[in-house]
C-alpha cells in the first residue's frame, strides 16, 4: 500500500510501505493491507511506517488526522520530527 | 542650459540609482520564487484537508453540527486584520489596502468604530505605522512575523485569533490583503477569517463506507481549527508573495525610467558640448579676422 505524510511546508514521507502504526484518538492501531476505509483523528505521538524491506520509520506528530481508502494512506500533520 | 560639468554630474547620479534598482529587482525577483515555492508546497495538505472536511459535511447531519467557530451574532465587536509589508519601495501595495481599510471602517463599521468596538490587528510595519498615529485601537502588531514566516509561527498566532474568538472578545474577523495573480496584479481581497462560513454541501466525491473516529461530528470540530490555521498561513503567504511581486515590478519600472532619463540627459549633454564647440570656433574665427582686419 501506498502512504504520504504531508505537513503545510513539505511532504515528509512518500512510498509504498507494509504496515503504519498511528496514535489515534480512540487508541493506537495499525493499518495493514486491504485495512477499511477509515478517517480518524490522531493525538500527540509516535507514528511508525514500516517499509517493504521492514525497515522502521518513526516520525513524531503533535497530532493530525489519517484516511485509509483502497490501501492508499494520506496522513496530516501540522509538525513532524 | 545647465552646464557641462552639472549635466555629467546628474547623469552619473541617476546611473548609479538604475543600479540599485535592477539590483533590487533581482532580489526581490529570486524571494518572490521562494515564496511562491511556499506556496505550492502548502498546496497538498490544504486541498486535502478541505476534501476530508467537505467529505464529512455531505456525511453530517445539520443538527450535529455545532460549531463553536461557527458562532454567529450581531457583528458588535469586529476585528479587522490588515496585512502589508514590512518594507516599502513596492509601488502602491501598502497604500491600497490601507485606503481600503479606512473604506470598509467608514462604510461598514462606522457604528462600531465610534462605540470603540472595532479593532485593528496589524501583520506589517506599513500598516502599523500608519494606524498607531491615528485614534484607532490596535489589538496588537505581529509584523515580525514576516522576519520568519514559517507554519508555526503563523498557525500560533492564528490560535491567538482564534481564542480571542472563542472569548468572545471579538464576534467578527476579517481580513484585507493583497492577493497575488501575477508579478505586475495584485489582487485586492476583503475576506472573512471567523465565523466560519458553513462549507456548502458538493456534489459527492467521494463514494463507499468510511468507519468515523471518534465521530463525525469530533473529526469536523478538530478539523476546522486546521483549516483555519491553514487560511491564516495561505493568507499571509498571499501577501508577501504579492509584496515581492510589486516590489519587483516597481523596481523594474524604476530602472526603466532611468535609462530613458540617462538617454534624454545624454543628449541634453551632447547638445551643450557642441555648442561651447561652436561659441569656441566663432571665437577663434572672430579673433582671427579681428587681427588681419
Amino acid at each position: 500500500m501506498k502512504i504520504e505524510i504531508i505537513t503545510p511546508e513539505k511532504k515528509v514521507y512518500e512510498g509504498n510501505i507494509r504496515s503504519l502504526k498511528v496514535p489515534g484518538k480512540k487508541g493506537a492501531f495499525q493499518v495493514l493491507k486491504d485495512h477499511a476505509a477509515i478517517v480518524s483523528t490522531l493525538v500527540e505521538g509516535r507514528v511508525t511506517v514500516t517499509d517493504m524491506d521492514g525497515r522502521d520509520s518513526v516520525f513524531e506528530i503533535e497530532g493530525g488526522v489519517v484516511e485509509v481508502q483502497g490501501n492508499i494512506i494520506i496522513l496530516l500533520a501540522e509538525s513532524v520530527r | 542650459m545647465a552646464s557641462l560639468k552639472e549635466i555629467r554630474r546628474r547623469i552619473t547620479s541617476v546611473r548609479s540609482t538604475s543600479q540599485i534598482t535592477s539590483a533590487m529587482k533581482m532580489v526581490a525577483a529570486a524571494r518572490l520564487r521562494k515564496a511562491q515555492d511556499k506556496i505550492v508546497r502548502l498546496r497538498p495538505y490544504a486541498s486535502k484537508l478541505h476534501e476530508l472536511l467537505i467529505g464529512i459535511n455531505n456525511r453530517i447531519e445539520e443538527s450535529e453540527n455545532d460549531q463553536m467557530y461557527g458562532r454567529k451574532s450581531d457583528n458588535s465587536k469586529v476585528l479587522l486584520i490588515v496585512v502589508t509589508s514590512n518594507r516599502g519601495l513596492c509601488g502602491s501595495f501598502n497604500a491600497s489596502v490601507i485606503k481600503k481599510a479606512l473604506g470598509i471602517i467608514e462604510e461598514k463599521y462606522s457604528e462600531q468604530y465610534q462605540k470603540n468596538n472595532l479593532w485593528i490587528m496589524t501583520i506589517g510595519k506599513k500598516a502599523w505605522e500608519f494606524f498607531r498615529k491615528r485614534s484607532y485601537q490596535i489589538y496588537r502588531d505581529s509584523s515580525e512575523l514576516f522576519d520568519d514566516l514559517t507554519f508555526q509561527n503563523s498557525a500560533d498566532l492564528a490560535a491567538t485569533v482564534m481564542e480571542a474568538f472563542l472569548n468572545k472578545e471579538f464576534d467578527r474577523v476579517e481580513f484585507i490583503y493583497n492577493r497575488f495573480r501575477n508579478a505586475a496584479v495584485q489582487d485586492l481581497s476583503y475576506e472573512t477569517f471567523l465565523p466560519v462560513e458553513s462549507e456548502g454541501k458538493s456534489d459527492e466525491v467521494y463514494e463507499g463506507e468510511y468507519i468515523f473516529e471518534p465521530s463525525k461530528a469530533e473529526i469536523v470540530n478538530e478539523l476546522i481549527p486546521k483549516t483555519l490555521k491553514i487560511q491564516f498561513y495561505r493568507t499571509v503567504l498571499d501577501s508577501y508573495v504579492a509584496e515581492h511581486g510589486a516590489r519587483m515590478t516597481a523596481m523594474h519600472k524604476a530602472t526603466d525610467n532611468a535609462k530613458e532619463l540617462i538617454r534624454d540627459l545624454n543628449l541634453e549633454y551632447n547638445k551643450a558640448r557642441q555648442a561651447s564647440i561652436t561659441n569656441q570656433i566663432l571665437e577663434v574665427v572672430n579673433g582671427a579676422e579681428a587681427l588681419s582686419g
